[in-house]
């Protein structure tokens, strides 16, 4: 019989921790994917972050580095000036990248650092229980929001794959979804693309997944994914929102 | 050797560059800024790279991004950015990353001002950061200790796996000294062979420090307090000054070990036995400096440009064995040598002869 699939070797045999329903696992089997079609599981150092990807490191079969809450893009930046032969990826919450670590992801990307970052968007803070994150939508509900996240006082959701892409030094950046065996496809394309825009020394990439959070949103996971389409598709700019002449010229 | 005149935050970046740095990520502040200024303009010149960071708080973590990675580096910054770094410093430490951390330290708390301080010695050595752990805090006293100290300060980071501080006063940067540029001491360093990257053929590793249970953070927590054992039993570091037959005890680093040195020597000339214990190593504490001492002295004068800081670790060194004084002054005032040999007749109640 013809093996028409089987698990990418850029992932470690070790089971997900990961709630039921989670877009996480997918997104890991996609980097997986790349690490290895790319041939760069030994040339590649990812950096976790603090949230529900904390122990991402132990998913990839690659090296890992562990960074602090939000400082992933700076210990990025310190491996990558110390391995310029090397791949660098981030892979980060929202809450992550757009809070606490909003001036360390912008500016790695002003200063066009070749490193690529991932950043997970579920709209909220996952790991902590489900606390309003700057990516929170307007009304939406969180333990910190309880009645709904009022824009007046609590600020706009932060649309930040959009802002990174105002830099000269983001030149490719892209928001996709895992939604969908389509979007997974489209998806893993534009990460591929993030990686190889990295490996050509071009400048900062960005590749943001909108995810769902069936525990913390109190949805089913088939229900996630549909509100998932209803309320964060409409509000995040989604496909490819930065591709600079030198990336298309691939 | 001839002697090169330079200020003391340019031997530090002098240095860094000859013990074999590989990088620097910085961000400007006074009075450390002449190190990242430096090395903007050598240190890319002799292969070495130097970025500025949009912060602190970046700055430290890149350095735990390139000791991750296996290199050498280094960052420098001043009070209110080394208190910035302490999230860093207490990451780095835990994941016992070599770097080097210099503190061109200025008066404080808050924003406090530009003048020599010693405020920042319990910050240093206690800790400073969140949980148990511990950064080597080398205090040089003039230029050439500024240079040397430097080029120590990698090896001894290599060699434990840990954070190295240069802790040094505003004035010690600022000041112009001759110096010699030497090159670095030999040592025989532990291989890195836990950094990440080039992993073909190696099963793959991850540097982290966190722990999911309580039982593997406690097995952690062990390990590292193992280290710092290690570390206290064999490099303290101290210089002693007159201690042969003294009677009486100044304790002071830094600048004011070399103000004390001054009032030793005049203190001597009267008859005086007075000698200095000038500790090298903040952390770990020169207790053993100390433990000839103890029951044995008439009476101790510990001297600091803070509201007495270490004069706690000496009082612990010596076990409250002695009479111990303080004096101490602050916000970036220094005491003359005369200010300082009155304030030492007064604690031990001395008199000089008459025609004095």
């Amino acid at each position: 019989m013809k093996k028409v699939f089987t698990k990418t070797k850029g992932l470690t045999d070790l089971p997900f921790h990961y709630c039921p329903g989670c877009t996480h696992g997918i997104i890991h089997r996609l980097v997986g994917e790349v690490l290895e079609e790319l041939d760069i599981m030994d040339t590649t150092v990812g950096v976790a972050s603090v949230g529900c990807s904390a122990f991402a490191m132990a998913y990839f079969n690659c090296d890992f580095v562990q960074a602090l809450h939000g400082r992933a893009a700076a210990v990025a930046s310190g491996v990558k000036r110390s391995l310029p032969d090397h791949t660098v990826f981030t892979y980060q919450g929202d809450g992550d990248m757009a809070a606490i670590g909003t001036s360390h992801a912008f500016h790695a990307a002003a200063r066009g650092e070749k490193i690529t970052a991932i950043m997970v968007n579920n709209a909220i803070y996952g790991m902590t229980g489900g606390q309003m994150a700057p990516t929170t939508l307007e009304g939406q509900k969180t333990s910190t929001s309880p009645y709904g996240r009022d824009c007046s006082q609590m600020g706009y959701p932060i649309d930040f794959p959009k802002a990174l892409a105002t830099l000269p030094g983001a030149v490719y950046v892209a928001a996709v979804s895992v939604d969908s065996p389509k979007n997974i496809l489209k998806a893993k394309r534009a990460l591929k693309r993030a990686f190889q825009v990295q490996q050509a020394g071009l400048g900062f990439s960005l590749v943001s997944f909108l995810s769902t959070c069936p525990t913390n949103w109190g949805l089913s996971p088939v229900d996630s994914l549909q509100w998932l389409r209803d309320h964060m598709m409409p509000v995040y700019e989604m496909g490819e929102i930065k591709v600079t002449e030198e990336v298309k010229a691939l | 050797m001839t002697k090169v005149l330079m200020k003391g935050n340019e031997f530090i970046a002098e240095a860094a560059i000859r013990a074999g740095c590989n990088l620097f990520f910085g961000y400007p502040i006074t009075p450390s800024t002449e190190v990242v200024e430096y090395l903007a303009k050598h240190f890319p010149k002799a292969g070495g790279t130097v970025l500025q960071a949009e912060c602190e708080v970046s700055a430290i973590n890149m350095c735990c991004g390139a000791a991750a990675a296996g290199k050498r580096v280094m960052t420098a910054s001043s009070g209110l950015g080394i208190s910035l770094k302490q999230e860093g410093l207490s990451h780095a430490a835990a994941n016992q990353l070599p770097i080097v951390v210099v503190n061109i330290s200025r008066a404080g708390p808050g924003l406090g001002g530009l003048g020599a301080s010693q405020a920042d010695y319990f910050q240093s050595t206690k800790g400073g950061g969140h949980g148990d752990y511990r950064l080597i805090v080398l205090a040089p006293s003039r230029a050439q200790e500024m240079y040397d100290m430097t080029m120590e300060a990698f090896a001894l980071a290599d060699k434990h796996r840990n954070p190295v501080m240069i802790l040094a006063e505003g004035f010690l940067g600022q000041m112009m000294e001759p110096a010699e540029l030497k090159d670095p001491a030999p040592a025989a360093l532990p291989a890195k062979d836990w950094t990440v990257g080039h992993s073909a053929g190696r099963a793959k590793r991850f540097i982290a420090s966190y722990g999911l249970t309580n039982e593997q953070c406690e097995a952690n927590c062990l390990v590292w307090e193992e280290k710092y054992r290690k570390i206290r039993e064999t490099e303290q570091r101290w210089e002693e000054f007159h201690t042969e037959d003294a009677e009486y005890l100044l304790v002071g680093y830094g600048t004011c070990g070399r103000i004390a040195k001054s009032v030793v020597l005049k203190a001597r000339q009267q008859g005086l036995k007075v000698g200095l214990i000038r500790p090298i190593t903040l952390w770990p504490f020169p207790e053993k400096a100390f433990v000839p001492f103890r029951n044995k002295l008439k009476g101790v004068l510990t001297v600091e440009l803070s509201a007495g800081q270490m004069v706690e670790d000496v009082n612990l060194a010596l076990q409250c064995s002695v009479p111990s004084h303080f004096y101490g002054r602050q916000g970036g005032v220094l005491p003359s040598d005369n200010e300082l040999l009155g304030q030492m007749l007064k604690a031990f109640q001395l008199k000089l002869p008459e025609g004095v």
